[in-house]
């Protein structure tokens, strides 16, 4: 049987409007974004491709991906002003527009990033409608996940057992995968590995630590649906 | 746990001699590994959010920045006249309201799109008030009208690209219809009738928003989604039958939503979008905005 679909998924997202694809999918966009960049931004360059470069104003998606950007959910009523504590909280931003783009979807957007700390990233993501989206590209790697589930996101040198070797780091805590996609390009490998639950912290300084390994990134699923069962 | 059609809902009630709300929260629990509790505690943050974003479009300044919208909610509710009792006037502002403040970028349930979510809070906040209804029993109702979603969800489209308004205004009106009926003592077969009579009235509705956003004509459209589901929960709780069933009417929703032409499904170039005047606001609009 395939995942059905949660009543939540119907009566919700629960989410700031005025649309579920221009605007709570950007900002999950955004925030995944900043999630994989694991640092303060201070800067931000943003290319909105199709749909999103035509229509960004009036459905408030360039205030949205900001937002997400600073770590707001699609829920968090800090979007509308996100531009103005953007600048309080000294983020440089741009946003570039391209209009027609054929090779990616209709709502897509490139978000490169600059953390405090220097560190940098570069992510392409697609919003499908309904506040779902998609991962297109990491740091120039082609990947495709929804970060529905906790999501472990590593580049690493293209060695012989590198996927045994993280999987067994993984398997030690007890971690179950759910999905695990592997991409080559050139001598380096993107691995997307999807978890039951969230990997510790102790799993990813394991997996970090190793030699051939490049770039360890947890993203957490931010389903406006699991959220609202906490409290 | 696996619903494909309204009846295997109205099926599996008759064999477990549950109603419609307590199968949606079994099918939930199950499904999502939940408990009662947690399927409850995101139940009520839903119904919160719903009245909330009521409350703000009747009560705060909701001027969209296109300025499409202005505070309209409100000018309703002002209104001297009532067409059929203060009751409906009322439930109209409600729905406009949510629609206003989605477009002023508030907080809303989009249940089930952004451009469909004042029906249900509206339909919902005026049985409480009308029918003095407790506030648990509209958490069931909630759980009937996720069961109309779930299902048209998988045989057709919410999709303003995909089904037109009908996917959005039409199937919200299902699912409110469905609430209607169940908490006013509508038997399953009840509810399914009304699902019925709401997508019917709904038939072939096209998505033409103006300048692509979601303001005109989706804000009034709202509305009338509102007295649709109204109207249609009272012929079917009159025992009025859907002569084509609620599964196949579905199913017709499918079918029509493919048939419709690109250009009328959210593409914001046909339609109302298309006349003289919807382009002359497109150009105001987006020249202003820049």
């Amino acid at each position: 049987m395939s995942e059905q679909p949660s009543i939540f998924d119907i009566l919700g997202p629960i989410m700031i409007g005025p649309s579920s694809s221009h605007t709570a999918g950007a900002s999950r966009i955004g925030y995944i974004a900043r999630q994989l960049l694991h640092d303060e931004p201070k800067k931000a360059v943003i290319t909105l491709y199709n749909s999103f470069a035509k229509t960004h104003k009036g459905h408030g998606t360039d205030k949205a991906i900001i937002g997400g950007i600073l770590g707001f959910g699609p829920d968090d009523e800090r979007i509308r002003d996100s531009h103005e504590l953007a600048a309080q909280g000294g983020l440089e931003w741009e946003f570039k527009f391209v209009g027609d783009f054929v090779r990616f979807h209709s709502n897509t957007a490139r978000v490169k990033l600059e953390g405090k700390h220097g560190g940098t990233v570069e992510v392409v993501g697609a919003s499908l409608g309904g506040g779902r989206i998609r991962i297109q590209e990491i740091e120039g790697f082609t990947v495709d996940f929804n970060a529905q589930l906790p999501t472990l996101v590593i580049i690493a040198e293209d060695i012989p057992g590198s996927i045994q070797k993280i999987s067994g780091a993984i398997a030690e805590k007890k971690g179950n995968i759910a999905n695990m996609f592997v991409a080559r390009n050139e001598n380096f490998a993107n691995m997307i590995i999807e978890l039951d639950e969230h990997a510790d912290k102790e799993t990813v300084e394991k997996i970090a630590a190793l030699p051939w390994v490049k770039f360890v990134r947890r993203v957490e699923p931010m389903l406006e649906g699991s959220s609202r069962y906490e409290k | 746990m696996e619903f494909n059609l309204l009846s295997d809902i109205v099926e599996y009630c008759r064999r477990e001699k549950k109603d419609m709300a307590q199968a949606m929260l079994e099918y939930e629990m199950r499904n999502k590994r939940l408990t009662r509790e947690q399927v409850y505690t995101g139940l009520k943050r839903t119904l919160f959010v719903m009245e909330e974003s009521v409350e703000q479009g009747l009560t705060q300044q909701v001027i969209s920045p296109s300025g499409m919208l202005n505070n309209w909610a409100k000018t309703i509710l002002q209104c001297k006249v009532d067409t059929l009792g203060p009751a409906l006037k009322k439930a109209t502002a409600r729905a406009i309201a949510v629609g206003e403040v989605n477009a002023c970028m508030g907080k809303i349930a989009a249940a089930p799109t952004a451009g469909s979510a004042g029906i249900l809070p509206a339909v919902l906040v005026t049985m409480m008030e009308e029918h003095a209804i407790p506030r648990e029993r509209i958490l069931e109702a909630l759980l009937v009208s996720s069961a109309v979603g779930l299902v048209f969800a998988k045989n057709s489209s919410f999709a303003g690209s995909e089904a037109g308004c009908m996917g959005e205004t039409g199937s919200a009106a299902a699912m409110a219809a469905g609430a209607i009926t169940y908490l006013l003592g509508g038997n399953e077969e009840q509810i399914l009738e009304s699902v019925g009579f709401a997508l019917k009235a709904s038939m072939g509705l096209v998505c033409d928003p103006v300048g692509g956003l979601v303001e005109e004509p989706c804000t009034t459209r709202n509305a009338v989604g509102v007295a649709n589901a109204f109207v249609s929960a009272q012929m079917a709780l009159a025992g009025i039958k859907s002569l084509i069933p609620a599964d196949e009417v579905i199913a017709a929703t499918k079918e029509v939503g493919d048939l419709m032409s690109p250009r009328l499904k959210e593409s914001g170039q046909g339609g109302l979008a298309n006349t003289k005047t919807g382009r002359e606001i497109q150009k105001r609009v987006f020249k202003t905005a820049e």
